[in-house]
Order: C-alpha cells, then structure tokens, then sequence
C-alpha cells in the first residue's frame, strides 16, 4: 500500500512537471503569462490605430505609482 | 494565435463596487485587529491592563478576538477583494451571482461583528482559529456557499480560455476552505450559544489541527500566492517569471500541505506514525514554497530598479521574504527535535507573525495600494512618502516582534528543560516568564509601530479618495466603462 502511494505520488509529480515544462507548450504558457495585461486599453487597442499619445508606453509601466511627486 | 485572449473589443463592465466595499473594510478591520493585538501585548508586558473591564477585556477573551479579527476581517476582507477583482480582469468578464455578491460583504460584515460581541463575552467552542459558535458558524458555511458560486460562476463565463494562474490558487482556497470550516465544526447544539464537537479526544485535536494548518496553508498562503501571481506582475509591469514553475508550484503545494497539520500535536497521544508522517510532509513542503517565492522574486528581473522609486513593489517583493524566511522556519520547527525545543513557547508566536506580518499583511498592504487608486481612477495614491514610510514601519515593526519572540522562545525552551544533578528542574516557571519580560515590551513595540503604519494608510486611502483630483490626476490608463459610471 504504502509503497504504491508512494510510486503514484512520484510519477504524478514527474507528469506534472513533464506536462507543464515540455517545449511545445512553452509558447502557450508564455502567452498565458500575459494574461494580467490583457485588458488593459492599450492591449486591446493593439491592432487597431495607433497615435494614441498614452499608448506610447507599452510596457506597463504606468502601474507603477512609485514616481516621487 | 494566442490562446489567452478569446475575443478582443470593448472591456466589459467589471463590478468594482463590490471590490471597493471590501477594500475599505480591509483597512477598517486590519487596524482594528492589529489594535487589538497591541492590546493584548501590552497586557502580557504590563498585567495590570487585563483590568480595564473585566471580565470582558481579559487576556485569554482578547486574544481570539485578535486573531479572528486579522485573520477573517482584514485577510478575508482582503481576499475577497483581491480575488473578486483579479477572477473578472483574468476573465475579462462583470462578476456572476446578482444579490450573492452583495450578501457575501454584508454578511461577511456580520460575522464580524457577530465575533466581536461574542468572544469577549466568553462564547466559544474553544478550537484554535475556529472559536466562534454554531449559529456564526452556519452562516459563515452559507456566505462560503455564495462565494464559491460567485467566483466560479464568474470563471465559467469568462472570455478568455485559459484560466490564469492567480485563480486556480484563488478556487482551491474557497474550495478547501469550505471543506475545513464545515467538517472541523460539526457540532451537537446544546443551546443557543453552545455547542459541542461532534468528535473527541486525539481524533477531534487531529481534525482541529488539520483544519488549522489548512487554514494556514489555504487561507494564509494559496489564497495570498493568487494574490502574488497577479498583483506582482502588476505592479512590475512584467509576466510572472516562469508560468510553468507556477503550474508544478500549485499541484505541489495543495497536495501537500493538507498532511502538515500533525506537526501541531507532536509528542501527543496521536499515533507515531501519524506525527512522523506530518513532519516528513512539512520538510517537503519547504520545495513548493520556496519555488513561489523564488517565482515571485525573480519576477523583478531586469527590473530591480523600480524597487528604488515604488514602495508598493518593495511591500510586495519584501513580503516574499518573509514568505521565504517563515516557510523555511515552519518546516524546521516542525522537525520533532526541535520541536521539542520551541513547542509552546514564544518562538511559535515569532513564527506565526513573521508569516502573518511580514508575508500575508505586507503583500495585503501592496495590494490595496495597488489597488486603490485604479477602484477610485486616481493616477497614484495621495502621498507616496506615506506609503514608504508604512513600508520603513511595517518592515521594522516586523523585525523587532520575530527576533524578540525568537530571544524568548529559545530562552524559555531552555530553561523549562534545565535540570540538575539531582534531577530536579533547575528553573520554577515563573523565572522563565520573568526571564521573558523584555521580550515582551520589545515585541508590543514591534506591533505598536506596525499598527502606526496602518494608520498612515488609513489616513492616505481616505485623502486618495476624497480629495477632489487634478485634472493630471485622474488616471486614464484604466478608462473602463464601469469605473466610469460610479
């Protein structure tokens, strides 16, 4: 009993990191990364018009509120 | 071809009331229950203030109002904004669940103030973290209900594909939450107030303890690692490190941490076998937990500078330090040897607030300054020296209550074990508590300067609010229509 648990709980972990570190689906999770800043306007407003003064910065810096007043 | 992003297009009409509600009484509740706990310091260093009312204000009826007060009100007033706001910008959808959303924060409210008046009046079942009786026990289950069917009701409308990461550790707090509170409080009512466990002896301490360890390992950390997945990101302005350590993170970490809770009852009358096997779980436990940490952290690659400048990305990056440190820590003194130093002395206490301090109220705190000003579209908050010098005061606050607590544990757990020749104890035991006293004092100062820090953040989310912005205050980056119609 103990030693199949044991056995199971290992190959389930080894197909977890399998599955998750396997190099066709690092593009996916690199994609899945962006997900937080998906719904920000400039995002969405990626494939239409630019010229939008505040789209200037696309790389989320504006979060920040850390610039000294 | 991304896979994240269904459809692009307008921004729906996210449900930020609800969100603001609990952000505000995060703040309420996180100064009144770490006011709470300065109080009950300051009876330990100074006995004499037990007496300001008793029996209501005594020590041993405080000291569970403080840590359902911090732990329910402002952790879980924390998450359920935290998690209501990441589940509908991950999802790109308005919450689901109509009037459940508004009966989860009034209800919330009413649990709270259900514990207020109850603890201090000696009404409790006596569980550690599970102290309020059954009939806030059975409303608590139904407000759970709602918030799980809120939360995954917004996830199945969602409108992106993927499920992002910050909700999977967001859907197995509630999920497992449920499960603890409802089996670990399975009681027989005898009257109103009081009730009895439906278990007893070692099998009610183990159920007890697997329920607090739970709450610990799901309350007070997968839900705050959601926390984590987006808010660090955020406020970085770059995707988490590496998406896949997140997804081994999350499986290792839930199946884990559910077969901790034994270490609590080391030298106990529960079974060898059992402790020894919770001991093994929490030395493992050390690898998923430092992989978060190490994926939070890393996130600043390449961006360490603007840890100079944002003191809302020091909250966060600093309380994944402590998260680091206290879950080193746990697993050590969950070891037996060691155990039988510490148990029961000081440095648990130490331990439990370098986590409750240092990790849960510090990336809380970051959170809530992160998200303040896009729920009130302001571009930043009132005063940024106010929020660095909470960081300078929580951050020290913290220090001086951990190596206080740890002075006194390792002092304590000596004493108590020093024998002479003769075999007799060499200390009485109230030399080890005189032993202790300026611990004591270290560590109440240690909280008084952490509360002082909620206290500036109190005053600066109110004049963030109510201050009539500039025209080059408001802030247009998060230009969304339901932010734009409150």
């Amino acid at each position: 009993m103990r030693q199949i648990g044991v056995v199971l709980g290992a190959l389930a972990f080894l197909a977890i990191c399998w599955w998750a570190f396997s190099p066709k689906r690092k593009k996916r999770f690199e994609e899945d990364a962006k997900l937080p800043f998906a719904d920000e306007p400039e995002s969405i407003e990626e494939d239409a018009e630019k010229g939008d003064s505040r789209s200037g910065d696309k790389d989320g810096a504006k979060q920040e509120q850390g610039h000294e007043k | 071809m991304t896979t994240t992003v269904a459809e692009t297009g307008k921004l729906p009409d996210y449900d930020y009331n609800i969100v603001r509600q609990f952000t505000i009484m995060s703040v309420v509740w996180g100064i009144v229950g770490m006011g709470v706990g300065v109080l009950i310091a300051a009876q330990l260093a100074w006995p004499a203030l037990n007496d300001i009312w008793q029996p209501f204000t005594h020590f041993g009826r405080l000291r569970p109002l403080h840590t359902n007060a911090v732990i329910f009100a402002f952790g879980g007033s924390v998450l359920f904004a935290t998690s209501y706001y990441v589940v509908q910008r991950t999802c790109q959808t308005r919450l689901f669940g109509g009037w459940l959303i508004p009966f989860t924060f009034w209800g919330w409210q009413l649990v709270i103030v259900g514990a207020a008046i109850t603890l201090p009046m000696g009404l409790t079942s006596t569980k550690e973290y599970a102290e309020l009786e059954w009939p806030l026990d059975i409303l608590i289950a139904l407000i759970w209900v709602a918030y799980a069917i809120v939360f995954f009701g917004t996830i199945v409308k969602r409108r992106t594909s993927h499920i992002y990461v910050a909700n999977w550790f967001f859907g197995a707090y509630i999920i497992t939450i449920a499960f603890l509170h409802i089996i670990n409080n399975l009681e027989v009512p005898v009257s109103a107030w009081k009730s009895y466990s439906l278990f007893s002896g070692t099998t009610d301490a183990m159920i007890q303890w697997w329920y607090g360890h739970n709450a610990v390992g799901f309350f007070l950390t997968a839900a705050f690692l959601g926390i984590m997945y987006y808010f660090v990101p955020k406020q970085a302005g770059r995707p988490v490190y590496s998406y896949q350590l997140s997804i081994v993170h999350f499986w290792a970490l839930i199946s884990i941490y559910v077969w901790a809770g034994g270490h609590h009852l080391h030298y106990s009358a529960l079974p060898d076998w059992t402790q020894s096997l919770a001991m093994i779980m929490s030395v493992i436990l050390l690898a998923p937990s430092w992989g978060g940490m190490i994926n939070g952290i890393m996130t600043l690659s390449g961006a360490w500078h603007k840890l100079r400048t944002d003191p809302t990305l020091r909250f966060l990056v600093v309380s994944l330090s402590f998260y680091g440190m206290s879950t080193f820590e746990g697993p050590m003194m969950s070891i037996k040897t060691v155990n039988a130093l510490s148990h029961n002395t000081d440095w648990t206490v130490g331990h439990v607030h370098s986590g409750a301090l240092g990790w849960v109220a510090m990336i809380s705190i970051g959170a809530l300054y992160h998200l303040v000003p896009v729920l009130w579209q302001r571009k930043q908050m009132f005063s940024v020296k106010l929020i660095n010098a909470h960081f300078w005061l929580a951050t020290v606050g913290t220090v001086l209550y951990i190596a206080s607590m740890w002075v006194n544990g390792i002092t304590q757990g000596l004493m108590w074990r020093a024998f002479n020749a003769d075999g007799t104890l060499t200390y009485s035991f109230v030399e080890s508590v005189i032993a202790s006293h300026p611990g004591y004092v270290v560590r109440w100062l240690g909280g008084a300067m952490f509360l002082t820090g909620m206290l500036l953040m109190a005053y600066n989310v109110f004049r963030t609010i109510t201050d009539e912005p500039e025209e080059d205050e408001v802030r247009h980056d998060e230009h969304l229509p339901a932010a734009k119609s409150a």
